[in-house]
């Protein structure tokens, strides 16, 4: 049995160069739908890690009661002065503890490709900054200074956005900000964004309050007794979350959309590219016929034909999805593209390309394959032989 | 068309690998008619303001920065604009945050003048919500989502506005009747509707008084409608509060525009299916051409001329094309009502189907050149003497 099975399968093999056109039908229908398939995916991916990376467990977020988003919410400096003093928040060398308040507004700046204006968050940020944030990075230029109108931009905004280098100027509001360096942050959604000294920013959008305060804790155990002593304190209404816990929820709502029209398209697509599947390996079997039924003739079984004629299409199918796979990764890994994130501002992000989604595009292949292969391989197990022999 | 029988019969020569093809095809329609009509209302967007005549001014350097409502009477004043009112984001939702309500807080007389004609509302339910301070009219699709009836009194959370009073973020109204949209291409967009009285909503928040999120203004002349952007951000120029004036429909647009290029992506995805599919018809009917080259070598014995036997294949191919594209765009105009589900709030037109039958009559052509040349090559007796 399997030595009649590896001999039918390398006969089927050996002639699959001489039907060379109906195979590739196989395998660059089912790269297309793997390509497409991959590479809408991998923008979710891409989104979620992005907003996913913005979050440390030992870090919180602290919004008004109620106010979903940081762009929504208006903490005032009575409110972030009993906030420094709550227990579980990190102190640094004198006492103080590292605690960022914070402004966000978000204003026009040009897209790098369009033109058009894009909202770009800008984000005033206390004097705590890089202890709270220290993934942050300034590599090129350098920090901002308080009380002067000056900025840092994240990578991806001055990736994408016009006007964002070193030393150029950015009119906002009847005044110039001058731009001073460019910072990486670990490529989280800080990277999309502009930042700047918080009262400085206040002063510029008149405005006296903060919209949220991001603190470093002690540890990650110290949520719960950090979380109990705001939520329970009179005085203040506010929410408070990790900040893990924040991004996600932010990102929750754009990843469902990117994950459904991708799997429909794909799905679509799929049933599409079986039916080319179908009639190539139909037409393969028919290519065959004398062959596989001299072979049916001399004493093999119908089930090593059929498996033969299967596998063949499994391996056409495999190597369809490895190019479509590829061709996803090749062309589209790392890529940067921006959208309006759940906050009302563009966020930057690149479409990532992942081991997991190379494998669900492979197995995608294979299933299509196994599909498009099994009802022309039992045709071929059926063949009646005698029929076959005397119509070649 | 005395040809269509032959053509008819040898299109269905074997039976499985045409409905194989045909399907391929469909399936490939039926994606670049949904495809094409989500493009298509993606860059022909009709927010919740309509017309050539309706310009939006908004703060120039955000949208989220507010403007004097003092501007109003500037604007006003500028010749050429017919009306102008304000409005406020409120960031409305219902008991969850899921349960959006596009809750409007809007200048009663302003706003219905400017809007003029757009909205269906009986005179009686206008009278009760002049009348009520806190009345709110609700789009009859919202009374129905959420099960509200006239008379109801309705908590809306708002993400962003306090309340003076008590400090907290949940607004009551009473809902004193509905209104629908006039052009049911705009129901869509307004489903989620509620309007309410601006008087009540700046005379109840905490902070923000006597500012507005925007200004919209309705103008005489539409072809002057870029002057006038001009001449009302020339009156904001310098101030504190720059402005920002654009037609109303641009104003929907750059929004749409920063989702990221939705264009692009589709296109991208329907490049790939046709160049799949292009391969895999092609293959097809040069397979089915090579099959029967002694049938073509007959068609030319019997007198049948070069150029009649190209245009037999090329209409065999262009039938198949036709006919999948018309089923598969058949589809998608079906399955046009659930995606109107799913993408809330954006219109559909069906329109946007009929450049398809151009691109099926295309990839035809392209799909049965190589075959249809290769039938008109025939040498009458190589092909009948089976030398291939």
């Amino acid at each position: 049995m399997f030595k009649q099975l590896t001999a039918v399968i390398g006969m089927s093999l050996q002639t699959l160069p001489q039907r060379i056109g109906a195979s590739s039908v196989i395998v660059i229908g089912i790269a297309g739908v793997v390509a497409v398939l991959v590479s809408v995916l991998a923008m979710g991916v891409g989104f979620r890690h992005t907003l996913a990376d913005s979050g440390r467990a030992d870090r919180v977020i602290i919004l008004r009661g109620g106010s979903d988003a940081e762009l929504n919410s208006n903490l005032t400096r009575s409110d972030v002065d009993t906030i420094s003093n709550a227990p579980g928040l990190a102190k640094d060398a004198s006492g103080k503890a590292l605690l960022s308040n914070e402004l966000v507004t978000v204003v026009n700046v040009p897209k790098m490709d369009t033109g058009t204006d894009a909202n770009v968050t800008l984000r005033g940020v206390g004097l705590k900054l890089t202890e709270v944030r220290p993934e942050l990075k300034v590599f090129a230029g350098r920090m901002f200074r308080p009380a002067v109108r000056e900025l840092i931009a994240g990578v991806g905004a001055a990736k994408q956005f016009r006007g964002l280098s070193v030393g150029s100027v950015l009119h906002l509001r009847n005044a110039d900000w001058t731009v001073t360096g460019i910072f990486s942050s670990n490529g989280d959604v800080h990277e999309s964004e502009l930042l700047a000294d918080v009262d400085t920013v206040g002063s510029s959008i008149e405005r006296s309050g903060y919209s949220s305060a991001v603190g470093l804790l002690t540890g990650a155990a110290a949520f719960g007794r950090f979380k109990d002593a705001l939520t329970t304190d009179p005085q203040l209404k506010v929410d408070v979350q990790r900040e893990p816990e924040y991004y996600a929820a932010q990102s929750k709502n754009l990843t469902q959309v990117i994950n459904v029209v991708g799997n429909t398209v794909a799905i679509i697509m799929a049933i599409g590219a079986m039916f080319g599947a179908l009639n190539s390996m139909y037409s393969a079997v028919a290519a065959r016929g004398l062959e596989i039924a001299t072979l049916r003739a001399i004493g093999f079984g119908a089930l090593p034909v059929l498996i033969s004629v299967m596998i063949e299409a499994l391996l056409l199918s495999l190597l369809g999805g490895v190019v479509g796979a590829s061709l996803a990764w090749l062309f589209f890994n790392g890529h940067s593209v921006s959208t309006l994130g759940g906050a009302f501002a563009q966020v930057v992000f690149q479409l990532t390309v992942t081991r997991a989604l190379i494998i669900t595009g492979v197995v995608w292949a294979c299933v299509i394959g196994l599909l498009g292969g099994l009802f022309p391989a039992l045709r071929a197990a059926r063949l009646p032989v005698a029929e076959a022999l005397r119509a070649a | 068309m005395k040809y269509f029988p032959l053509i008819w019969a040898t299109l269905w020569r074997k039976k499985t690998r045409t409905v194989f093809t045909l399907l391929s095809i469909v399936i490939a329609f039926l994606l670049f008619g949904v495809l094409e009509t989500i493009d298509h209302a993606f860059s022909h967007p009709s927010g919740g303001v309509t017309g050539a005549d309706k310009l939006v001014t908004t703060n120039k350097y955000s949208i989220t920065l507010s403007l004097p409502f003092a501007d109003a009477q500037q604007i006003r004043s500028v010749p050429g604009v017919a009306e102008a009112t304000w409005i406020s984001w409120f960031g409305g939702y219902y008991q969850e945050p899921k349960n959006f309500v596009f809750a409007l807080p809007v200048d009663t007389d302003s706003y219905f003048n400017l809007h003029k004609g757009e909205f269906v509302v009986s005179d009686e339910h206008m009278q009760a919500y002049r009348n009520t301070r806190t009345g709110a009219l609700a789009n009859s699709a919202l009374l129905k989502k959420f099960g509200w009836k006239i008379g109801d009194k309705i908590p809306l959370h708002s993400t962003i506005w306090t309340r003076k009073d008590d400090g907290s973020l949940d607004w009551t109204f009473d809902i004193v009747g509905s209104f629908s949209a006039k052009d049911p291409t705009q129901a869509g967009a307004q489903a989620t509707t509620l309007l309410f009285h601006y008087e009540l909503f700046d005379e109840g928040r905490s902070f923000g008084k006597g500012s507005v999120g925007w200004f919209e203004e309705r103008v005489n002349d539409a072809s002057q409608s870029a002057a006038i952007s001009s001449r009302i951000d020339a009156l904001f120029a310098n101030s504190p509060n720059e402005t920002k004036t654009q037609p109303a429909n641009d104003f929907a647009m750059a929004f749409i525009k920063q989702l990221g290029d939705i264009g692009f992506v589709l296109r991208a995805i329907l490049g790939a299916v046709f160049f799949t599919l292009l391969f895999l018809t092609g293959n097809t009917m040069m397979q089915s051409v090579r099959e029967r080259i002694p049938e073509l070598a007959v068609l030319k014995t019997l007198g049948f001329g070069d150029g009649r036997v190209l245009r037999l294949v090329l209409a065999e191919s262009l039938l198949l094309c036709v006919i999948a594209a018309i089923i598969g765009l058949a589809l998608s105009y079906a399955m046009l009502p659930i995606i109107k589900i799913a993408l809330q709030g954006v219109e559909l037109t069906p329109s946007a189907l009929i450049p398809g039958i151009g691109v099926a009559v295309l990839l035809a052509l392209i799909v049965g050149a190589a075959p249809a040349l290769r039938a008109m090559r025939l040498n009458i007796v190589d092909a009948l003497a089976d030398k291939r």
